[in-house]
């Protein structure tokens, strides 16, 4: 990961002195342990500050919306598919960017780290193979592909699908994936079980719409769970008025998601949210042979009508 | 997300065929009945305590 930083810190300081661009999105190091945090780097002096690892995980594309400066930014493979979203909906030009590939390994995911130790962690550190656990009194050495996040594990788009410079060879893809096997655990559920497993799972949910702002999808300049004139949902933290933000949420990403975990990274009670997301994504895939953000020629199922879409729903 | 299958449908009817919507509205209303009253997803009064 040390050379991924050089050679971030080196193209960051390049295109700010000859100014290519003006500011570089990238990622520093963040005050408590595996929380990154985004850095805006806008003068060569400051790309000391940038960094990379496993920790990584927020999607930076969500800082590109209707910008209108010349940007650098540090994008890993789903990012990347972000940006490319971002450009066919018109919310970034791609002459505006220079992007810089970063090719991923998948981000550690910080619950299962913290789960696999007792006491407050420390410092945490990381080669290829493994990450290090140092805390009060302990110090473990976990396998790092046993903590990625679970988007991660099942992701096959690891290297950035644009970008103007790699900070590395590209990684092998994933090969033999199941993508869906908890989708499709859920599709076989009867009405009544599939109603109990989102109370179940939803019923932590405190409405603090953390998943909302992490997702670089949701840039709507007033969301439908703010607005009041119509309320289209109840603020309340009523279990239908949390199922249908939910619910809705995920329906306006679909056919955009590229499951890039930041939802449920950013949910402060672990709500796996992902589920509803990957659902629409597996339908997309199958019914219409998509998947977000890999090219900016083609435009998205839901903005285009085929005679041979699917539409044996109706009666 | 929960909901009996029964009680969504989609159609397409034609402002012309006039016969076709009351046949729908007909077999929808009967689907709905037999499934009897939604318990799900609907909001109830908060709880006072």
């Amino acid at each position: 990961m040390l050379e991924y930083t050089d050679k971030i810190r080196e193209i960051a300081a390049r295109l700010l002195k000859e100014g290519t661009v003006e500011m570089v999105i990238g990622f520093r190091k963040g005050t408590v342990p595996m929380m990154n945090e985004p850095c805006f780097v806008t003068d060569a002096g400051d790309v000391d500050r940038l960094i990379w690892d496993g920790n990584c995980g927020v999607n930076l594309a969500n800082y590109l919306m209707d910008r209108k400066e010349k940007i650098g930014i540090v994008a890993k493979g789903c990012d990347a598919r972000n940006i490319v979203t971002h450009i066919v909906e018109n919310k970034i030009d791609r002459d505006q960017l220079f992007i810089i590939g970063v090719p991923c390994t998948g981000m550690i995911d910080r619950r299962k780290v913290a789960a696999a130790v007792d006491g407050e962690i420390l410092e945490v550190s990381e080669d290829g193979h493994n990450v290090s656990v140092r805390g009060q009194g302990f110090e473990k050495v976990l396998n790092r592909q046993e903590v990625l996040q679970q988007n991660c594990s099942l992701c096959i788009h690891r290297n950035p699908v644009i970008s103007d410079e790699l900070v590395a060879e590209e990684v092998p893809e994933q090969q033999g994936v199941d993508r869906y096997a908890d989708v499709r655990r859920i599709e076989a559920m009867d009405p009544e079980e599939k109603w109990n497993f989102f109370d179940d799972l939803l019923s932590e949910c405190i409405r603090c719409y953390a998943c909302r702002n992490a997702c670089p999808l949701c840039y709507c300049p007033t969301c439908f769970v703010d607005e009041s004139r119509p309320q289209w949902v109840g603020k309340s933290q009523d279990p239908i008025d949390v199922r249908t933000f939910h619910f809705l949420r995920a329906y306006h990403c679909a056919g955009r998601c590229t499951d890039c975990g930041a939802c449920e990274r950013a949910c402060p009670v672990g709500i796996n949210m992902r589920v509803f997301t990957k659902k629409l994504e597996k339908d997309c895939l199958e019914k219409f042979g998509w998947e977000a953000g890999l090219t900016t020629d083609a435009r998205p199922p839901l903005d285009t009508f085929r005679p041979d879409d699917p539409d044996d729903f109706i009666k | 997300m929960g909901i009996e299958p029964g009680r969504i449908q989609f159609s397409w009817v034609s402002s012309a065929e006039s016969t076709k919507f009351v046949q729908v509205v007909k077999e929808v209303t009967e689907t709905v009945k037999a499934l009897g009253p939604n318990t799900h997803f609907v909001k109830h009064e908060a709880k006072v305590a």
